[in-house]
């Protein structure tokens, strides 16, 4: 029962990360119907450029580990947030009006280059940092097995809440919400009514680029490592969460990340590490076959 | 006749070129925080396993300028070849680009049939051209799939992936179920007592295995379409290569399979011995006999593919394909099954993938789950959408422009997948149907039928 425990706390940490990603894949389709390939690895170069401002920060002489934190978060969602709007720009603007597949394969195309521009700038070698965060609690102990809780963990699933609660409040409450909701429901409307709606667009990139740094910050600091390819499984992954809770809800890409984390969690502690990947995808698969709507999707009304 | 308007840009030139440069200065300072910390600043695990960073302003300086002035430049195209681009050819050139294009495909056939003989001496080009004829196989394969039937697969490597493992495993191990053979003996079929023969026996067993798991795939995909389709399809490509990397016991994971064997002649080895081929038709043995007879044999592969292709688009099954690509719903109305028509495209598209897949095998000689990751499967879908999707000549010179070019970066070694990654993004803005837009069906109605205005709602037109 402890092991369960552990791994119920295991997953739903990990849930978050996938969560935090999976919300701009589902932000993204919502407004422009399209899969974001190259958002798994904006997720990858946040967590790049964490790492670099912790490096720095610290061989400044920081070392106040929350201020360090807090600046490491800001810079990396800044830049991040700057590579989802020139990714947006560069690759699926002049495609918007073009038809299905192109703005898919311009997607692939700039995966491909987010991946090889952080292989080729920083090295194809994982970079490990040491523990910053250390310490924790211990739950329960059984005498043969501790259910701990690190603060790693803590912070992880407080920054996730704390994040959820300003972006519900920003998509729900306020202007820029607004005309989101309003260009995912009718372009040509909204532009008729007054909506920038290119800067609508590029807004809710900026916004899922920054979650998904906030993603890669997190991965960093729970896993102590990052590198050029981890952008593309954890992508798919969250693309499974975001369809498993209906794409295009955002509570539903919340929804989803903590199952396919909790998925994952449970297949690797019960089942088989290796196999892993294969449980999520399978789950990816079988959702979409039996539940194609997801979890809270509105099902797909087709018009002729 | 109108006098053209004078072009804006040049009315106003000081005001044109005061933009630029501001475009060229906020493009600069975007790529400056871009790049900063990415490039500005490079890490490393160090000796003892801290991290350790240097910085590298140089570079930055160089990126963040050649940002500025590429802006500047692509500005100063645009405004002045843009509005080029919309001059219509005289009918005459137009002519003659026709003809052209009707003799390309006859003449690049010709072509490809004397690559061996012209490269006889060039080892390097020859492998080239084996490979790009595998690439213009799996493209054609995967064109039946995309461009014909309109299903976007994002996962086509896993076929080649069967093809290639049925056909190592098969000719190496026999039937991968020792115990059963033993009980039953006279079923035993044991792969190595075909010796010469394993390669033309088990290429259209990989084949069948293949299409049977295109199959496997396409019944539960039934019901989706578009981005559904192609992450499922992508889902299924990665299921299957992690698969291979696991089943540690009968694919020997990471590591591969070695020492697959090599095609023969129909029966006769490529080797330097007496029952070799060369000694057979009476001249000196040479390495390259095998590299001319697998280009050959990709080259056929890769024919017959095209032929099933145009022959099964005169067929009620291909124009089934190209209605159903056109618009699903109105097939249904009109009585198609779905069902069979979207299962016949999986199985005959991942058929030839498995063709391809096993010929892939017998020339390495060497496979491992590395060959069969989702860049191959972005590669062979780059190569269909930029031959525009449906056109079978369209198909095989995005091949050669894709390998080609893919092969002339080979110096830029580590930059060559950034390379390739940009040139998707710039040719799908530059041309997103694809370098020979063609999607013209096969019939149509002669006559154009005229609708009245009354039929058409406004807006729904």
């Amino acid at each position: 029962m402890d092991y369960f425990f552990q791994q119920l706390i295991n997953g739903l940490v990990l849930g978050s990360i996938y969560g935090l990603i999976a919300i701009g894949y589902t932000m993204v389709y919502g407004i422009v119907g399209m899969i974001n390939f190259a958002h798994g690895d904006i997720f990858m170069i946040g967590g790049f450029i964490a790492l670099i401002t912790f490096l720095i920060l610290v061989s400044i002489g920081m070392t106040m580990v929350p201020v360090i934190l807090l600046l490491v978060l800001l810079v990396a969602m800044a830049v991040t947030a700057l590579y989802g709007w020139t990714v947006e720009r560069i690759a699926y603007r002049p495609l918007r009006q073009s038809f299905r597949l192109a703005p898919m394969l311009s997607a692939i195309g700039m995966s491909f280059v987010l991946s090889n521009f952080a292989q080729v700038s920083q090295g194809a070698r994982v970079k490990p940092v040491p523990p910053i965060i250390t310490g924790g609690y211990t739950l329960h102990d059984s005498g043969n097995f501790a259910v701990q809780l690190s603060n790693v963990q803590i912070v992880v699933v407080v920054t996730t809440v704390v994040l959820l609660a300003i972006f519900t409040y920003i998509v729900s409450r306020t202007r820029f919400g607004r005309d989101m909701r309003a260009c995912e429901q009718d372009q040509t409307m909204a532009a008729l009514l007054g909506v920038d709606v290119d800067r609508t667009i590029s807004m809710t990139f900026v916004i899922g680029a920054s979650l998904a740094a906030v993603a890669g910050m997190m991965y960093l600091l729970y896993y102590g490592l990052v590198d050029f390819f981890m952008g593309f499984i954890a992508g798919i992954k969250a693309f499974t969460a975001a369809v498993l809770g209906g794409i295009g809800s955002l509570p539903g890409a919340m929804l989803g990340g903590l199952a396919i984390g909790l998925i994952e969690t449970f297949w690797s502690a019960y089942f088989s590490v290796e196999y892993k990947d294969v449980a999520a995808f399978s789950i990816l698969i079988i959702v979409l076959i039996f539940m194609p709507t997801g979890l809270l999707g509105r099902p797909e009304v087709e018009k002729v | 006749m109108a006098v053209p308007a004078p072009h804006p840009a040049s009315t106003e030139p000081s005001a044109g070129l005061g933009f630029i440069l501001k475009k060229a200065v906020i493009s600069a300072l975007v790529a400056l925080v871009l790049f900063f910390l990415m490039i500005g600043i490079r890490t490393e695990a160090g000796p003892s396993g801290q991290l350790i960073y240097w910085t590298r302003f140089g570079e930055l300086a160089a990126i963040v300028g050649a940002v500025f002035v590429g802006s500047i430049v692509i500005e100063l195209l645009r405004r002045w070849i843009g509005p080029v681009g919309g001059v219509e050819l005289p009918a005459s050139v137009r002519g003659g680009f026709a003809v052209l294009g009707r003799l390309l495909a006859p003449a690049l056939l010709i072509f490809a049939l004397l690559v061996p003989v012209i490269f006889y001496k060039e080892r390097y080009l020859l492998d080239l051209a084996i490979l790009v004829m595998t690439y213009v196989m799996l493209g054609w394969g995967l064109n039946i799939v995309v461009g014909l039937a309109g299903l976007l697969d994002l996962g086509y490597v896993a076929f080649y992936a069967v093809g290639a493992y049925s056909y190592a495993l098969l000719a190496q191990s026999g039937l991968p179920f020792p115990h059963f053979i033993d009980t039953y003996p006279y079923v035993a079929l044991d792969f190595q007592q075909l010796g010469p023969w394993a390669f033309w026996v088990l290429l259209p067993v990989s084949g069948l295995l293949a299409a049977l798991w295109g199959v496997i795939l396409g019944f539960p995909v039934l019901r989706l379409r578009g981005d559904y389709l192609a992450i499922v399809t992508l889902a299924f490509g990665e299921i299957i290569r992690l698969v291979i990397l696991n089943w540690q016991d009968l694919t020997g994971g990471p590591n591969g399979i070695s020492g697959i064997p090599r095609p023969t002649v129909f029966g006769i080895p490529l080797t330097p011995g007496e029952h070799g081929f060369a000694a057979m038709i009476g001249v000196p043995f040479s390495p390259t006999h095998r590299l001319v007879f697998l280009f050959y044999l990709i080259l056929a592969l890769a024919l017959i593919t095209n032929w099933v292709t145009i022959r099964l688009r005169a067929l009620p099954i291909g124009r089934a394909w190209e209605a159903m690509r056109e618009d699903e719903v109105a097939c249904r109305a009109l009585g198609i099954n779905i069902t069979t028509t979207k299962l016949s495209a999986f199985a005959i598209g991942a058929m030839f993938g498995g063709f391809a897949g096993a010929f892939f095998a017998t020339r390495q000689g060497f496979i491992s789950p590395e060959s069969f990751s989702f860049q191959e499967s972005a590669l062979v879908l780059a190569i269909v959408v930029l031959g525009g999707m449906g056109s079978q000549l369209g198909v095989a010179l995005a091949a050669i422009a894709m390998i080609g070019g893919f092969e002339l970066f080979r110096g830029l070694d580590q930059f060559r997948m950034l390379v390739f990654g940009g040139v998707m993004v710039l040719l799908m803005i530059w041309r997103p149907r694809g370098l020979i837009g063609h999607r013209a069906p096969t019939v149509f109605l002669q006559k154009r039928t005229e609708i009245s205005a009354s039929l058409v709602k406004e807006g729904h037109g």
